[in-house]
């Protein structure tokens, strides 16, 4: 039968080349993929573009892939200059590109994406800076903006546990834009705490069917949002 | 005016806002002042907490040894999880913002115009800003509440006849709670509707750039 698991980490992540866009999961430290932003550090790809809700701050992992040089651009909602000083310098150079997304917006957008769709109308940023070079359209009197989607060559997403199949569940809201960008992905990748057997997971319950899920890596519990040593040696 | 002596406390504007929030409403939170809020909330009135990043029924701070990792509000405090909540993924939380299922949002502002126009996301001046989920809330809440001190720190004005700050949402806000007032916004512009103790409706309109109606003013209950 179908099994998704890997067990190295190097296994995982490796097709992720250079110029790739890469969904990543995660809002504020729960639910981000830490051992897998490890491992794509590892990598050492050039030309990356990310996206991800708040790119960490201080010793977070895609903070650490910045430095690195390894993101030419970023697309995420949050981006505060006293959280990324690094970031803001190689932004005011020119070197990495920026683009801010409403929250709901950024969703919404994989989610049509994974979805199949062309785009959605939405209320949100009408008349703002972040309407600039985009359309509206008006229905039913409501004014709109047309929001294209946005796909990921790769997504990496955080779960709490797989099933053979790549099913997975959450925990509490580590759940946040993982299931979303499982979706969004040409190929996704999960990192889960734990693998179960088969039939072990409620279908009822399960959260991200195992068609969104192209391959999982197991890393046990870890303390999330610590500062971890440069390269994946543990893992 | 006395100087300052008669301005609310912050936790005195958190007061004063929550006797605003109805039995059976959802209500967002912005960061800051606003995550004060709840702690205010009579028993027997229920409120439920919506925190963007998933989670539908967020409670209070987490007692000491039961914090998890797992579990924070939008503001990236640890929180905790009240009877009958749920966890959703970012589509839902946004489709609740967008979809008109808040009754209310709570957030801060840098200026709120006459007409309604919300500014909290961007600095005039600055090239990057963080703008989170505040578009999406503020354009789909039934309600927007503004909690806020009157003016900025170096005394300026921030509730305007017209802004001069990057928008957030056009024609949102419908109430503002500061440290001197309680202002509504109508369709015929602002209506100081209460001052904080001590203070006149003439002390409240000569730190705000655009006409307050001042027909029929009360004092803010500070007592609760």
């Amino acid at each position: 039968m179908q099994n998704k698991k890997s067990d190295t980490l190097e296994g995982a992540v490796s097709q992720i080349h250079d110029g790739a866009t890469i969904l990543i999961g995660g809002f504020a430290d729960p639910g981000t993929p830490e051992i897998l932003i490890d491992g794509l550090r590892d990598l050492a790809r050039r030309d990356l573009t990310i996206v991800i809700n708040n790119p960490g701050m201080r010793d977070s992992g895609v903070a650490r892939l910045i430095e690195d040089g390894c993101v030419s651009k970023l697309i995420c909602s949050f981006q505060w200059p006293r959280e990324s000083e690094t970031f803001m310098a190689l932004h005011d150079a020119g070197q990495i590109g920026l683009e801010i997304v409403p929250q709901g917006t950024l969703a919404e957008r994989m989610r049509t994406a994974g979805a199949g769709l062309g785009g959605f109308l939405t209320p949100t940023a009408v008349g703002t800076a972040l309407a600039d070079g985009k359309q509206t359209v008006t229905v039913d009197g409501t004014e709109y903006l047309l929001e294209t989607p946005l796909r990921g060559d790769f997504a990496l997403i955080k779960a709490f546990r797989a099933d053979p199949r790549g099913n997975l569940i959450y925990r509490r809201t580590a759940r946040n834009f993982n299931p979303i960008m499982a979706m969004a992905a040409d190929f996704t990748i999960a990192e889960v705490q734990e693998d179960v057997p088969i039939d072990a997971l409620d279908p009822e319950e399960i959260v991200t069917p195992g068609v969104f899920v192209d391959r999982y890596h197991v890393t046990g519990w870890y303390e999330i949002g610590k500062p971890r040593n440069a390269g994946s040696a543990g893992h | 005016m006395s100087e300052q002596t008669n301005l609310l406390t912050r936790q005195q504007i958190a007061a004063r806002a929550a006797q605003d929030m109805e039995d059976g409403w959802l209500v967002n939170l912005g960061i800051g002042m606003p995550t004060m809020i709840p702690a205010f909330i009579p028993s027997g009135c229920d409120v439920m907490f919506h925190s963007e990043n998933g989670l539908i029924g967020m409670g209070p701070p987490p007692a000491e040894g039961e914090a998890d990792q797992d579990l924070i509000s939008a503001g990236k405090e640890l929180v905790t999880m009240v009877s009958g909540g749920a966890y959703v993924h970012h589509t839902d939380s946004f489709a609740i913002a967008r979809g008109g299922r808040l009754d209310c949002a709570v957030l801060g502002a840098f200026q709120v115009a006459a007409n309604g126009d919300l500014c909290n996301w961007r600095l005039p001046n600055q090239t990057s800003g963080s703008v989170g989920g505040a578009m999406d809330i503020a354009a789909g809440s039934k309600r927007v509440f503004v909690m806020m001190t009157h003016t900025a720190r170096d005394g300026a004005a921030k509730i305007v006849a017209e802004r001069t700050y990057p928008l957030t949402a056009m024609k949102v806000v419908t109430k503002i709670f500061t440290d001197m007032a309680v202002i509504s916004v109508t369709p015929n512009g602002f209506v100081l509707d209460e001052v904080a103790p001590g203070l006149t409706a003439d002390d409240v309109q000569a730190v705000t750039d655009a006409p307050l109606n001042m027909d029929a003013v009360g004092t803010i209950d500070v007592a609760a």
